[in-house]
């Protein structure tokens, strides 16, 4: 049998040298995600054997995640129809969606924090692109996301309330836009949480404070007069350009504007930094 | 030639320089031994970081055949030079150009997850070496023959005793064959407890690679794999030449080619 050989990712000759522009780097920063790309089946297998360990021997499984949002969707069902008047048939969709939600963001962002930090061991002993151990993070919290869909399909069955379907496509386009902004959530996070060690405390009292002040477990509408306000608040329009449609209702277009603003802002800013900062990732960690 | 040139197996190291920047010192014990080891070339840098020069205007070039071993004492440089050329640290000045297929035998666990089973360790490095699914197939009947360690696949890594764990990374290690391979010296060091089939192993991987790089104190070692030496002193390149003549004047006596 002949010996097994490495298959060459990319160009034959691969070369390393300081970036002397930040158009050298960026031809780096590019090459980096090239090969991200070419590795797709490793980053795939690398999400799904984390959600593995994280369960493995239970007998639900990853289903364990569905069943404890499942449980807190009905506990937070129950009370805060009560304390907001509202009917549970109205609410519980409501709160299914935004809860399943906003748990996706919240977990993304926590990891996203760890990222790179805990993948020390890795990027001290095998050359991998940084931007595939983003691409890991993002796609373990799309399968965690997809378990938790269960949830939302039977509080709309248990329920009876079902949304429009043609509106409800609009969520796709919004969805590719959350991976694309999960995906630089991670690197910026990743990058600025390895270099300052401080910042992961400061993400989660800010996140705790996005949960409160955006409109995740009540409606838009009760917060009245204040309406004009909410679309400054980029929580909630990316929060929203997802779930509105998933309600049977379209966004209003300056939810759209908004979403679309804070997504090229996050992009280009991380684009930047990591441009920049690609090489010094190793010696950071 | 010049077209010859352009295929052939090659790294070209050209005025390489890299400063080591030490963060969060005080929390780290790891970093704290590497001051220690490297104190005279600390220094700081325009920022007020803390760095070590670990890497000073370094240049080589290994074409197919070349076997170079690194030699020099404690945070000389060596391993820090093994994964700047594994690309894995990126240097401040100077360029490498690597053509062919690189792999880096750095630490013994070679970054297996402890968590997961045996056999899905080898499928990610058989990913990450980008085999395709039969040559997934043939990497674990490869290592599973090796390591002789057939009941024990399918449990995670953590509960292996030591030994099946150095079984395993070993197998794992040496089952894909790149065409430059570097090599930290702890892969030659355990030579004594190592059974005969893997050192029979190794020299086959070894004599497959067309360039070899071997980081190492121990002088029988590189008598035995290397045709030239580097010595490195505090980042620099000492001298570089014959395995004999290095090793003679880094030791200052007389070896002998056995």
């Amino acid at each position: 049998m002949d010996s097994l050989r490495p298959r060459m990712r990319g160009a034959q000759t691969l070369e390393i040298m300081p970036g002397s522009t930040f158009g050298a780097r960026q031809e780096t920063a590019l090459r980096d995600v090239r090969e991200a790309v070419s590795l797709w089946r490793l980053c795939w297998t690398l999400s799904a054997l984390d959600i593995k360990i994280r369960y493995r021997g239970s007998v639900l499984g990853p289903f364990w995640l569905t069943l404890s949002t499942g449980l807190t969707v009905a506990a937070m069902g129950g009370i805060y129809s009560t304390l907001f008047h509202i009917e549970m048939r109205d609410y519980l969709p409501f709160l299914a969606i935004s809860q399943v939600l906003w748990g996706y963001q919240s977990a993304l962002v926590t990891d996203a924090c760890n990222g790179y930090v805990a993948s020390e061991g890795m990027i001290r002993s095998v050359r991998m692109p940084f931007t595939l151990y983003a691409a890991r993070i993002v796609l373990r919290n799309l399968m965690v996301l997809a378990h938790n869909l269960v949830v939302i399909v039977a509080v709309d069955l248990v329920m009876w309330q079902f949304p429009d379907p043609v509106v409800a496509l609009a969520a796709l386009p919004a969805m590719l836009v959350w991976v694309i902004d999960s995906l630089a959530i991670s690197v910026l996070l990743g990058v600025l949480c390895a270099r300052f060690r401080d910042i992961p405390p400061i993400v989660a009292s800010v996140m705790q404070m996005a949960f409160l002040v955006t409109p995740v477990i009540w409606r838009p509408s009760l917060i009245g007069d204040l309406q004009w306000m909410l679309p400054f608040n980029p929580f909630f329009t990316l929060l929203e350009i997802v779930r509105a449609p998933l309600l049977g209702e379209i966004p209003s277009l300056a939810v759209y504007a908004s979403a679309g603003l804070s997504s090229v802002v996050l992009c280009a800013m991380t684009w930047v930094l990591f441009v920049r900062v690609r090489g010094r990732i190793a010696f950071w960690v | 030639m010049g077209m010859a040139r352009e295929t052939e197996t090659r790294i070209a190291v050209d005025g390489v320089s890299l400063d080591f920047p030490l963060y969060h010192t005080s929390g780290r014990s790891l970093k704290k031994t590497l001051i220690s080891s490297v104190s005279k070339r600390m220094g700081e840098d325009a920022k007020r970081r803390i760095v070590v020069q670990a890497l000073r205007d370094v240049s080589f070039t290994l074409t197919p055949g070349d076997r170079l071993g690194l030699i020099g004492s404690n945070g000389a440089g060596k391993t820090t030079l093994l994964r700047t050329l594994a690309g894995i640290y990126e240097p401040d000045m100077g360029s490498i150009r690597v053509h062919g297929t690189l792999d880096a035998l750095l630490d013994p666990n070679l970054g297996m997850n402890v968590n997961l089973t045996g056999r899905e360790n080898i499928m990610l490095r058989g990913l990450y070496a980008g085999l395709d699914k039969a040559g997934l197939v043939q990497l674990e009947e490869d290592v599973r023959h090796f390591a002789d360690m057939d009941d024990f696949l399918g449990l995670p890594v953590r509960i292996y005793s030591a030994g099946m764990v150095i079984r395993l990374g070993f197998a794992l290690a040496t089952a894909i064959r790149p065409q430059v391979l570097l090599m930290d010296e702890w892969f030659l060091a355990g030579d004594a407890g190592f059974m005969e089939k893997a050192r029979a192993r190794l020299e086959d991987m070894v004599r497959d690679a067309e360039i070899l790089v071997l980081s190492s104190h121990n002088t029988e070692a590189l008598l035995e794999w290397c045709t030239r030496v580097i010595w490195m002193e505090q980042g620099r390149i000492q001298m570089d030449g014959p395995t004999e003549t290095v090793l003679e004047a880094y030791l200052g006596h007389a070896v002998k080619q056995t």
